[in-house]
């Protein structure tokens, strides 16, 4: 069974959730903490959300100092999936394993809604199990989740089709080119604001036309980079 | 001792809601001269000995490395404060912690 590592940072809040999508997917969810230089034997990281350190200097700049970081850079440079949700997305700019940044929210509130989303690339180690063009329902919550980059930057991450999940029916935080998700050149890295690990488990995911509470689209994260991880073994 | 202060101030270029919304309070109170806030940081960086160049540079690197996000923001200063002003913020500092 493939070992999917999830970071617990000081301030960390999404973290067990992360672990139970994981376990939900069919892996097992291996808990790493920060201060550790170690990825105890993991095949894959979840960076999760949360306020770590307080959002203190910036959101996920501290964090992206942390020991295990150094590991965790290392080995998503040599290709390992790694997906960071929220805070974690905010860890993995600042760590400059993503580009572009996260600034406060353009209209200056916290938003908290299930979002609804185009899934924008199937070439992602956490996004093969979805369809290009698929609309998904997972929830957002953020206070500094407005995606900025430089002209060049946008250019080039629209260009390689590297924008792997755009906002549908509304922006809710001035993101360029309603920018919800990213990945790297190599798409073993990708980070998004909305939270894909609160739409795993019917019963307490978003509402559906279908029941209240039944969205799952977020599992096809998970079992995406599983499903991934099973056929390398 | 000798404080080296840093400050950092989002991309002019870049949408700064929280100046925004500073300068929205300051035109409620009726403050009708200012046309714009915009709202950086400032570290005080209290220094063990003396200030050298070495130092000054080896803090502008920390600045564009730790301190600010050159994606999004920009270092404006690293200066030095005076002994003077110094003794005042270390005063202040420990007259908070007493």
């Amino acid at each position: 069974m493939p070992k999917v590592g999830v970071v617990t940072f000081p301030g960390s809040l999404d973290d067990r959730d992360a672990q139970r999508a994981v376990r939900l997917a069919g892996a097992e969810p291996v808990a790493l903490w920060h201060a550790d230089h170690d990825l105890g034997g993991v095949d894959a990281i979840v960076l999760p959300g949360g306020f770590s350190y307080g959002d203190y200097l910036r959101c996920g700049a501290i964090a992206a100092h942390a020991a295990i970081m150094s590991e965790v850079i290392a080995a998503a440079n040599d290709g390992m999936p790694v997906l960071g949700i929220c805070n974690g997305f905010q860890v993995l700019v600042e760590a400059h394993l993503l580009p572009g940044g996260l600034v406060r929210n353009d209209h200056g509130a916290f938003v908290c809604r299930d979002q609804r989303l185009r899934v924008e690339s199937t070439s992602t180690a956490w996004t093969t199990g979805f369809e290009v063009g698929q609309e998904i329902t997972i929830p957002l919550k953020n206070g500094e989740g407005g995606y900025i980059a430089d002209a060049e930057t946008i250019a080039r991450l629209e260009g390689d089709g590297r924008v792997v999940f755009r906002y549908l029916d509304v922006n809710p935080n001035g993101s360029m080119n309603d920018i919800a998700g990213i990945a790297n050149e190599r798409g073993n890295v990708v980070g998004l604001m909305p939270h894909p690990e609160h739409a795993v488990e019917p019963g307490f995911g978003p509402d559906t036309p279908a029941a209240m509470r039944s969205g799952v689209d977020g599992l096809t994260f998970f079992t995406s980079a599983v499903q991934g991880l099973l056929a390398h073994v | 001792m000798p404080v080296i202060v840093v400050e950092v101030m989002p991309k002019a270029e870049l949408l700064d809601p929280a100046g925004k919304a500073v300068a929205g309070a300051l035109a409620r109170l009726g403050h009708d001269r200012f046309t714009g806030v915009r709202l950086g940081k400032r570290f005080e960086l209290t220094v063990d000995g003396v200030v050298d160049d070495a130092l000054l540079e080896q803090v502008r690197e920390i600045a564009e490395d730790l301190l600010a996000n050159t994606v999004i923001e920009d270092v404006v200063a690293v200066h030095t404060v005076d002994p003077a002003l110094a003794e005042q913020l270390s005063d202040g500092v420990a007259g908070e912690t007493r």
